[in-house]
């Protein structure tokens, strides 16, 4: 029996004086060219909260629009703001830079977050009025500091400022004297995923309906890596992220594999309830500060605003198969292995073409495939094309190989299969995951029957190996709980590789 | 292009000679791949990497331009790139490349 997909959750975070103080673009430039016009004409080009909620592929993302919807909006999105814009949507929110970082206080169990005491008296108001964090988060916010001591720690004792609106408003301590990787600056990215993670949680809690005592393991997928300068990469921020989202009953792990890391984490997932080992499984992932403003050198030379001042989180709830919601299907897994080459055609071939083929399936039979959904309002002006539309041309072309498709067929192809991108361009983020949430409802409303997930990952950013990576699943409509005790404990496959197996013997035998 | 590639170009052609390196790029799209040639011919246009006004002048070719396309074993062509070059607006990158070359290649 599959594992089904219950529930799907997605924040964003508006960090805008992340982007400038964080964002490793602009870290890198203060290094390299410290007084130049970049870094000057920077801060014209900063959005502001309203503007971020307002934008299309933003509301996309939280669930108030739809990828089809979105895909009827005339690109570029940035100058045509969405009218009665929310900051809630159907799956989670766009949370402000304030409330966030009383947000990462209260994820940081070492005392390491330091607030102005004026910022948090003016912020925790609105942090209170939050339907969805709870008191046992409240709590852990503290009183506060003197701007004078906040302003020392950062002059003086290697401390990482937190900035809002400009303002100097606290602190992430370093958490050692000598140890790079207790630094202030990655604990100041380790704490903002964990934090954005959390808050993905505990919209998971909300979308699913599910008691947070229910969920018994959590798989987190993001980028960072925690740890001391004896395990820099020990982890492990699904318990973290676990325990202040009030996961009491939850144990968990993380997994790594950089953009494709979220859909390695769904199959595991997926399998582990299949197996029974647990029931209720969640993944999740906060988001990058490092990724901040990666392209905002572009953006701001075309005079556009800078566009990647959001955080991205995400959680999605796997459990046992109720006899309605999309099946996780196993039965159908690509996979790129060591010896398939980094040549996109092989890629796509293993990821898309394989695996359907092994099932007795054509690439037509999938309704949508969700590949790298990046927002290309962002990577378009940055010279990197439309990375959704590369991906759904790819696999059209593979259909055009593979004589399934007319060539002419091709931009019908990406139109019905393929969908644009609306994902902020935080690494994992992207990677299929955004649309599991509006497959699941699209399956369960009877709009489509199957989508594929492909998560690809670049693994030689690493510098430990030039392999590619990618794994991919497909979603499924439910077959019902009756049709599936029908099933055999064996396959057609597993059939069909028992009669090619005897034959061969047969034909060995004769041979001989 | 990425710092470390910058760099790598620039000791390559310090060690060999410009004159006896080729740069092969297979960016998928002609503004990153006119973007790439420019840094090793006229130096790095974002001022951020090792080839900051660096005129190196190298020959710069993209991987489906007819010039290096016509020195390749078709049926590896056709397994490596084929699909890729059916997906990609070949037309655009060579003008860009061209008109690089045009303006900066010095061999």
């Amino acid at each position: 029996m599959n594992s089904v997909l219950t529930a799907a959750s997605y924040i964003l975070v508006h960090a805008p004086d992340m982007v400038v103080h964080n964002g490793t673009t602009q870290t890198t430039e203060r290094v390299v060219n410290p007084g130049s016009e970049y870094l000057k004409q920077l801060p014209e080009h900063i959005r502001s909260y309203d503007q971020a909620v307002a934008y299309a592929p933003n509301q996309t993302y939280i669930g108030n629009m739809t990828p089809g919807q979105l895909g009827e909006m005339e690109q570029p999105w940035h100058d045509m703001p969405v009218a009665g814009a929310t900051r809630e949507g159907r799956y989670g929110e766009i949370m402000p830079q304030d409330e966030f970082l009383l947000l990462m206080q209260a994820s940081d169990m070492f005392d390491l977050v330091r607030l102005d005491r004026a910022f948090v008296a003016k912020t925790k108001p609105a942090l209170e009025k939050h339907p969805l964090l709870g008191q046992e988060i409240l709590a852990l916010v503290k009183a506060g500091e003197d701007a004078s001591d906040i302003a020392r720690a950062v002059n003086e004792e290697h401390a990482e400022g937190l900035y809002h609106m400009g303002q100097l408003v606290g602190y992430v301590k370093r958490a050692h004297d000598v140890d790079a990787n207790l630094s202030a600056h990655v604990l100041l990215e380790n704490l903002a995923s964990k934090a954005s993670a959390v808050l993905a949680l505990r919209h998971l809690l909300h979308t699913s309906g599910v008691a947070p005592e229910e969920i018994e393991y959590v798989i987190e997928c993001s980028e960072e890596a925690c740890g001391d300068m004896n395990q820099r990469g020990g982890g492990n921020m699904a318990k973290a992220a676990a325990e202040v989202a009030g996961l009491g009953n939850a144990t968990g792990s993380d997994v790594r594999g950089f953009c494709a890391a979220p859909s390695h984490a769904f199959v595991m997932a997926a399998s582990l309830v299949k197996a029974g080992t647990f029931k209720k499984v969640a993944v999740t992932a906060g988001g990058s500060t490092a990724k901040l403003g990666m392209n905002a050198k572009d953006h701001v030379r075309k005079g556009l605003p800078v566009l990647e001042d959001v955080l991205g989180g995400f959680a999605v709830l796997i459990t046992a198969d109720d006899g309605k919601n999309p099946e996780i299907d196993l039965d159908i897994v690509g996979r790129h292995t060591v010896g398939t080459g980094a040549s996109p055609q092989a890629v796509i071939t293993s990821l898309v073409l394989s695996p359907l083929e092994r099932a007795g399936m054509k690439i037509q039979d999938i309704d949508k495939f969700a590949a790298e959904l990046q927002n290309p309002d962002i990577t378009k002006p940055a010279g990197a094309g439309d990375v959704p539309q590369a991906n759904f041309k790819m696999i059209g072309a593979l259909a055009v190989k593979t004589g399934e498709l007319d060539r002419g067929g091709l931009n019908g192809f990406i139109e019905q299969h393929g969908m644009v991108g609306w994902a902020p361009t935080q690494g994992h983020i992207p990677s299929g995951a955004p649309y599991m949430g509006f497959a699941r409802q699209a399956i369960l409303d009877g709009e489509m029957e199957k989508a594929m997930i492909i998560g690809k990952g670049s693994l030689f950013l690493g510098r430990l190996t030039n392999q590619f990576d990618g794994i991919s699943f497909v979603l499924r409509k439910n077959r019902g709980a009756a049709q599936q005790q029908q099933e055999p404990g064996i396959s057609k496959e597993e059939v069909r590789g028992m009669i090619a197996e005897a034959l061969r013997s047969f034909a060995a035998s004769m041979e001989g | 292009m990425d710092l470390e590639n910058q760099k790598r170009v620039k000791d390559l052609a310090e060690k060999h000679g410009p004159e006896n390196i080729l740069v092969i790029l297979g960016a998928a799209e002609g503004e990153a791949a006119g973007i790439a040639a420019e840094t090793v011919t006229a130096g790095d246009p974002t001022y951020a990497g090792p080839l900051t006004g660096v005129q190196l002048g190298l020959s710069v070719y993209h991987v489906c331009e007819e010039e290096i396309k016509s020195l390749l074993d078709p049926a590896v062509y056709d397994e490596q790139i084929g699909m890729m070059e059916m997906v990609l607006d070949v037309d655009d990158i060579v003008s860009e490349m061209s008109a690089i070359r045009d303006e900066h290649t010095k061999y």
